[in-house]
Order: C-alpha cells, then structure tokens, then sequence
C-alpha cells in the first residue's frame, strides 16, 4: 500500500535500526522532533530523502524509515545537489554537523546555500569532533583544551549563521537540541520554505564536550541568555522580560526595561528584510556579552535553483520544441554521400 | 622521407594535369597570433572540404594562454586539416601547405612543413618589431633559409586593408578579416568552393552587417588573388573519398561526446544529468550540453571537481542518467566519491578528457596517461569499468556503451577520451535513430522482494528510486551486508562483498566483443595501442602490412575489464610492441595481466603520434628492408 494513503505519525518515521549514538547525546531529540515535524507537515516516507556526510550526526538516515544516503565526508549538499535537480519533487534534507559541514565540506554548503538549492540543511553545533573522539572543531571557541589541542586551540571559531548569510541565504535559524517547542518551529519552518533552508542546532555531545550550551540549556538561567525571535516583534528577553535589545549607532546593546526605555525604543525582529543586515547583527551576538538569539533570523523568498533550472528546460522546449535523436542529430552542416 | 609521403608523391605526379594536380591527400596547416582567427580559418576550411565530400581529420594546437603578447612565440596558434579522396586516418605527420601569419607562426610551424611544400607567408607582419618578438636575429625572408620550400610571399594584412576599404571599419578591426583571406587563398589553391563559408559570415554577422561584408571581401580577395596573381603555377585538386553513403556531419571527440549522453539518455527514456567542472580539455563537452536544455538535459556547473562527482552519485541515486566529465587532475579529485559510488553500486559514467601531466601539466596538451588512475586509483579494492574511444567520432558510440554498461551492472564507468581526440574533428555518418539499440532500465519498485543487495545474473543490484512507495532504504560509504544492504564490519561478509565486486567487473568481460586483430592473426610483431592514437597506429600498420610485414595491429577499446581473448592474442606474436602517449602504462598492465614480455613506444611530448614514429620503430624492430 502506498504511504500517501494514511497520514503517518512520528512512529512512521522510525526505521527498525538501533540508534547508536551515545546515551544523553543530543542528537536524540533532534530525530524524534524531526520524526514529529514530518508527521505533521505530512511528509511521506517515499517522497523524503535524507543525506548526511560523516560524522556522529551523519548516522541520521539509518534512524529514519525514508530514503537516505550516508555519504562522504563533507559531501552531503552535493550529493542532496544531484537528488534535488533529478527530482525536484522530493523532500531533500540534508544532515551535517560543525566538522562535516563547516570543515572538509564549507565550500559545497557555502555554493548550495549561495545557489538557494531547495535543501533544508540541518546542522548539529556541538563544537568538537566526536566520532574521531574529541579533537577540537571549526566552531570550537579560542583557546579551548582538546585532545588535539592540549595547549588549547589558536584557531578562531567560524560563526555558521554570519558565512550563510554572506552566501545569500535564503532561510536561517537556530534552535538548543533541548527546546522541543523552538525546534519543532524551525524544522517545519525550514521544510515549508522554498530554496535552501539552513538550520543550526546548539547540540551537546555530553562525552567530548559536555555543557558546551548549558548557558542557553540550563533551565534556570536559559531566559537570560536567549533570545526568541518573533517577527515583527521588539526584541525581549529574560525570566522576567525584563531586558530588551537596543540599537546604538550600528552596534546592539543590551538594555533593562523601565528605567527610561520604551518597548519603542527597542530593535523589531523582520525576519522578512530584503537585505540581511539585521539577520547579521543578530548573527554577531554572542554569550556572555550578549543573549545568543534563537528562532528563524531571515525568511526571504528567491527562485529555488531546481525551479529555475526546470523553468528553462520548459522555456527551451516550448521555444524548439522536445528535442528528438532526428533533430538532435541532423543539426548543424550536414552532406550527403551517395 | 617516410612511406607516406613517398606513396603520397608518386600518386600526385601521374594525376597531374594543366594548371590542376590532382592529389590523394593534401595537409594545410593555418597559423598566426592566437588573435588571428587561425582556428576559425581552419573550421571554415574543414566545413567546406567535409561538405564537398572528403574524408578529413584536424588537429588544433593552441597556446594555453588565452592571449599571449601578440607576435610572440608563446602565442602562436595553429589549426591542422588533413584531407583526402580515401579513409584519412590522422591529420597528417607533416603539411603540405603552411600559411604563416606573422613571423612567430613560422618559427613555430615551419618543422611541420614538408620538404618541398607550400609556404605561404604574410610579409605585412615580418617587421623589425615582430621579427624581435619572434626571435629572429635575421630576416628569414631574406636569407636562404626557406629556400627548400616553395615559397609565396604576400602582404596579407595590406592587401586586406586595401580590399576592405570602403567599408568603413577601422584599421585595426579592418586588419582582423585576414583570416579569410588566408582562407580565400586556401581555398583556391585547393580548388573549394565558397559557399559554405559566405553563407556562414551572412548568418553569423548577420546584426554586424560592414563586419559581414568586410570579411567577405576578405575572403574573395584571398581567391581572387590565387587565380589572378599566377604566381602559383598549379592548384590542387583532391577528389571525393569514396565514404560509405548516408549523411553526414563534422564532429569533434567533444561534441560527439556530448551527443553520445544525450542520446543515451533519450534511448533509456530519462532525464540526463551532466555535473562538471570546467577544465581543459573537457569544458567543451559541458558548453555542448548545457545548450540542449530542450533534451531535458539537466547541467550543473558545481563549485568543484569533488562536488560535481557527488552531485553526480545523487542523481544516479535518484534515477538519471549522470554523467561528469574532466581531465586528469580533476580525475584525481574525484575518485574518492567514484569509490562511494562502488560501494552504492550506482550507475554513473565520468569522462576523462586526458591531457599532459603531472599535475597542472600541460592542459592543452595531450597524453594518454591517466589509464592507471582510472583502473587502480582509488582507496581500497576498487574496480572500475574502463573503456576507451579511438576515433572523433567514435566518442558517440563509447559514450552510449558506458551507459549502457553502467545502468547494466549497476556501477561507475570511465569514459577515457584525450585532448587530441577532443578538439579533432572527423565526419560522422548521421544514425537512424533506429538503428540504435533502446536501453533498458527497470527499477525495483516491489517492496515485497525487494533487498538493495540482492543481485541479478549480472552481478548488478537493484536500482530504487526515491519516490517509489514502499521502496525506503538506506545506502552510503560503508560496507554493504551481502544482500540486505545494512551496515556491516563482519570480516567474511566485507571479503565476500569485495570479491562481489570483483566479480561483477570480470561478468562484463563475458558481455564486451572479443578484441579483434588487424592484419595478420600471427607473426613477428603485434602492435598493440588503445584509445586516440588509433588512426596513427591504423595508417602506420597498413603501410607495414602493404610492405609485406608480418605485422598485426591490436587496438583495445575495453581497458577494464579486458576482452576475454587478449592473452591468446599476445601468444601468438614474437614480438609485442605497446605504443601509447605515456611512459608504459597499458604496458604494465598487460605484463601483470597475462605474464608476456612486451616492448614500449612511449612518446611523452603532448603531442599525437605521427605515423612514422610508429613505421620507423616497427621496421627497426623487424630487421631488414
């Protein structure tokens, strides 16, 4: 019987394989809100594709009872690059994690994301490289003491939302691996939007890198150190929303509310600006100086590059016609030999 | 001297008649600034001769620069035809008429130009300036130094001013019509008609219409100017080559390439998908297809090599036909993912457009040397189908066998071409589309039976497609279990899985032809060569045949697997002479293959082989005469 004739629920979505990843990770509750956002969104098994590369978080597919591709190390957009154009019709979603996507393959995300490939590309932010057992990562904050970095590292960390947004990203977010309500919003987000849709997911590997997001995880202190996006909303947070965030000159502050600051005074999230200079600003804010914004950055709408491409395949065929081996061939000077 | 044009001359002598020799064959060569329109001279001139009915072959050699100073060595280009009123198998050892545009193409060409041949120079450019550039410490033109040639020395560039004066172009765009009348020359010497050509400008500059009449009258000058001028005594004439009827087009290795896919495609009824990066010599080929959208051909420019061959993987996986091509060094990139793909079992061909290395190399150069990276270059036991097109046109016919092995057995196959053929033309007898053999594609869609690695009397697995109900499953890098396709590390299984593969190149073996033999079955020396010194090799062993050696020529086109009868064939030879533009890589695999003593005629030069290289070794190796 076809899956398209039931509407399937998160169970569906599981595959009869046994999930390996290590007890705690947090790539467990991003499956299982995945699994949840499918079912919702009506995704069937046979129309979904699911490509990873390598990694912990590229072990994905095996737990998904859909199409899926484990691929190679930091290939996963372009093997999801080839499904997409052969079939635009499929739910493509890519899986990566900060080693795979932002290491050996940041030159595929950056050009799939700069194409506006109809890809929801998730990401799992843990900062460290856990399947190789705890090397330090692209994402890895300074001087951080790894197993490879015993003197702790001297590379600058790359910011996944900041390089998106130089390649013309069409869709960004981000979500913590513990906030089931935030991240079922930004999957069904992602997999409604048109074009490429990158999410970052701040996921804790609990064995490399413990407590690497427990300022935005830790449930007592978590509303002072986030920031919910709402479009068309002024920006506040805190337990008590209490603090806002406010433009000086062309840099944001932090500012408490009372005291003389109006909700007018404070910056309005529009996720929908034709430029991304805002979704940028928000990308720059960092734990501790600032709270670390979560939810959907920027929503703009572009051609997705598969409808482009079939457009001018529709274009070029109505103009000549379907193209035949009679025309094909006997194209150009020809000569006839008696 | 060698046979050829030995035969050649004494051909020549008995078909002479007033005012009009009559030839076999004739080689011209064209050559002058990269920014002379050489290699537009030089299609013209091959379009026309194709049109009036003789077998060609053309050899394009350009610099890699895209525009060198102008006037230096370094950017000399030069636009090789060779045609004739038989089967012309290569564009020629050496030419029989050189038109030098300036006095860099003469340094450059003159070692092509046959002793007693034509050499037309255009005088306009041979100033102090251009003679410096050339590094000419003395006037060629007016030592003795050509004086072992026939030599025609006229003002090109002034006359071309002067003929295209009233149509109100400047000097400098005025001066850029002088490839046509070089072509105009050309064309009476050999005795060509117009039309081709003026029909082409009226169409090309069409929105540019001064361009259009000033080379027109570029072009007639150029002709009027052989028959008035008399100062050539004869003209020559080359008949009709007796081609097996039907109708025909000229085609480059590249474009025959391109339309070998995409009438793949259209005979498997599927969409074709073609990721690439643009390299030299292969980005011919992407140009080629990315124009045929009205074929449902999907092209991708990807933002690299490795992402171009995964891009590829994906499209196979989601049921087109996917194809790449490059050339060695991004060959070399890609065979990571080309090891995915044996590992997935997916059916996907990359064309290898070979040119000289290692490394950057020489790009426009060719070299048939990638043949041990694509048989051996990947991590691991990892076999990969390997055929080889020896002809131009032939690329049409190799491109639609690596689909339809690789949609057969379910695996990557590697289409090897090279620079020569790439950019050579040959005429190309057009097909009736059904005479072409459809190819077959089922895919799996019964989610009862259905197993990703359970395999068919070919060794191949089933291909499901995303978007077939019921048919979910998961491939990727890791080893297979033997059937089911789940992950496995089991020692027996990954050997077992290994030997699979193995075994699934050694079935192809069962499906390909036997390889045949040229010439004698047996005797005192086989040559053996493959891929695109065919028509050197062919020509080299006929004329070693009509001498009556006891020669044969193996020319392979299957790599790997190898035909099943190729040991027999090399027992029966005293002598085995592997001749190939490398360093002894067919070589080596035929010594570990079947164990036999071979000799080597390797040429590393970038270029083709001339026939003779080919006769001369052979006849030193044979003794006597």
């Amino acid at each position: 019987m076809s899956s398209t004739d039931t509407a399937l629920s998160a169970r569906d979505f599981k595959s009869s394989q046994e999930v390996k990843w290590c007890p705690g990770c947090g790539n467990y509750s991003i499956l299982n809100q995945m699994q949840k956002v499918l079912a919702e969104t009506g995704a069937t098994k046979e129309n979904t594709v699911f490509v990873s590369g390598i990694g912990c978080s590229s072990r994905f597919p095996y737990y998904m009872d859909t199409f899926g591709f484990h691929g190679i190390h930091g290939r996963a957009p372009s093997i999801a690059t080839g499904i997409k154009i052969a079939n635009p019709d499929l739910n493509v979603w890519v899986i990566t994690g900060d080693g795979d996507g932002l290491s050996i393959g940041t030159n595929h995300l950056i050009h799939t994301i700069r194409k506006n490939i109809g890809l929801k590309i998730v990401l799992f932010n843990n900062r460290i490289y856990g399947l190789t057992k705890g090397q330090y990562s692209p994402t890895t904050e300074f001087g951080k003491k790894t197993k490879s970095s015993p003197w702790g590292t001297i590379d600058y960390p790359i910011h996944p939302i900041c390089i998106s947004i130089g390649a013309e990203v069409t869709f960004i977010a981000r979500c913590v691996d513990v906030d089931v309500q935030c991240m079922q919003t930004v999957l069904r987000r992602a997999s409604e939007h048109k074009g490429t849709a990158f999410v970052e997911i701040y996921q804790d590997c609990n064995v490399y890198n413990h407590g690497a997001y427990s300022f935005a995880s830790d449930r007592k202190t978590k509303l002072d150190n986030v920031l919910y996006l709402e479009h068309g909303k002024p920006m506040i947070f805190g337990k008590d929303r209490d603090k806002g965030i406010r433009l000086n000159g062309i840099t944001p502050e932090v500012v408490e509310r009372g005291k003389g600051i109006a909700v007018n005074d404070l910056l309005i999230h529009d996720e929908k600006a034709p430029e991304p200079t805002l979704a940028y600003l928000l990308s720059r804010m960092h734990f501790p100086d600032y709270p670390e914004p979560v939810g959907v950055f920027r929503d703009v709408e572009e051609p997705a590059y598969e409808n482009l491409l079939m457009n001018q395949i529709g274009e070029a065929t109505e103009k000549l016609g379907e193209g035949t081996l009679e025309s094909l061939f006997n194209a150009g000077d020809t000569w006839t030999v008696n | 001297m060698s046979t050829a044009t030995k035969k050649k001359e004494s051909a020549a002598t008995s078909a002479a008649e007033k005012g009009i020799k009559e030839l076999p064959h004739a080689a011209v060569r064209f050559a002058g600034d990269s920014g002379d329109g050489m290699q537009l001279a030089g299609t013209q001139f091959t379009n026309t001769t194709a049109v009036f009915g003789n077998d060609i072959s053309t050899f394009p050699d350009y610099p890699s620069e895209i525009r060198a100073p102008a006037g230096t060595l370094g950017g000399v280009s030069g636009f090789q035809v060779n045609f004739g009123s038989h089967t012309v198998y290569t564009p020629g050892d050496e030419v029989d008429a050189l038109i030098a545009m300036n006095p860099a193409a003469l340094k450059m060409n003159l070692k092509e130009l046959a002793e007693g041949g034509i050499l037309i120079i255009n005088t306009s450019e041979f100033t102090k300036s251009n003679l410096q550039r050339a590094k000419f410490e003395t006037n060629p033109l007016e030592t003795d130094e050509l004086s072992r040639y026939r030599v025609y020395k006229i003002p090109i560039t002034d006359q071309v001013l002067e003929a295209v004066k009233d149509t109100g172009l400047g000097t400098k765009q005025a001066a850029r019509c002088k490839n046509f009348y070089a072509l105009g020359l050309a064309f009476w010497l050999y005795d060509r008609p117009l039309d081709t050509t003026l029909h082409w400008i009226e169409t090309k500059f069409a929105r540019v219409p001064a361009v259009a009449i000033a080379n027109t009258l570029a072009l007639k000058a150029g002709y009027n100017f052989g028959e008035t001028a008399e100062i050539f005594p004869v003209r020559y004439k080359v008949d009709r080559a007796d081609l097996k009827p039907g109708k025909y087009r000229s085609l480059t290795g590249n474009q025959a390439t391109a339309l070998g896919f995409v009438t793949a495609a259209k005979l498997a009824k599927k969409p074709l998908f073609y990721g690439s990066y643009p390299i030299t010599p292969a980005s011919d080929i992407l140009h080629e297809l990315s124009y045929y959208k009205n074929y449902d051909v999907r092209t991708f420019q990807a933002e690299d090599e490795i992402a171009a061959m995964n891009a590829v993987i994906g499209a196979a996986y989601a049921g087109n036909i996917a194809v790449t091509g490059t050339s060695g060094p991004g060959s070399a990139l890609k065979q990571e993912a080309i090891g995915l793909a044996v590992m997935t079992e997916l059916p996907c061909v990359i064309v290898n457009v070979q040119r000289g290395g290692p490394s950057t190399g020489l790009p426009t150069k060719t070299e048939q040397a990638d043949l041990w990276q694509s048989v051996l270059g990947r991590n691991s036991d990892c076999p990969v189908p390997v055929i080889a097109a020896r002809w131009a046109a032939a690329c049409f016919d190799t491109a639609i066998e690596a689909v339809r092995v690789a949609v057969k057995y379910m695996t990557p196959v590697f289409m090897l071409s090279d620079g020569y053929l790439a950019n050579c033309s040959a005429p190309w007898r057009i097909p009736e589309p059904s005479e072409l053999k459809p190819i077959e594609i089922k895919h799996a869609d019964d989610p009862e039976t259905f197993q990703p690695y359970q395999r068919d009397e070919n060794g191949a697995r089933p291909w499901a497609i995303p978007g077939t109900p019921g048919m979910q499953h998961r491939i990727g890098g890791l080893e297979k279990e033997h059937i089911t396709g789940g992950v496995c590390h089991f020692p027996e299984n990954h050997e077992r899985m290994t030997n699979l593969r193995a075994q699934k190149l050694a079935n192809i073996a069962r499906d390909i032809p036997d390889q045949k033999v040229f010439g004698n079955k047996n005797g005192d020396l086989l040559l053996v060569s493959w891929g695109g010194t065919y028509g050197a090799m062919r020509q080299a062993a006929k004329y070693l045949i009509e001498a009556d050696r006891k020669i044969g020529h193996m020319h392979m086109r299957w790599l790997n697997p190898m035909p099943s009868n190729v040991g027999d064939i090399l027992k029966r030879f005293k002598k085995i002479l592997v001749c190939e533009l490398n360093a002894g890589q067919l070589r080596f695999l035929l010594q570990a293959h079947y164990k036999v003593d071979t000799l080597g005629l390797n040429k590393v030069q970038g270029l083709p082989f001339k026939i003779n290289d080919i006769v001369k070794k052979a006849n030193e190796l044979l003794g006597g005469k």
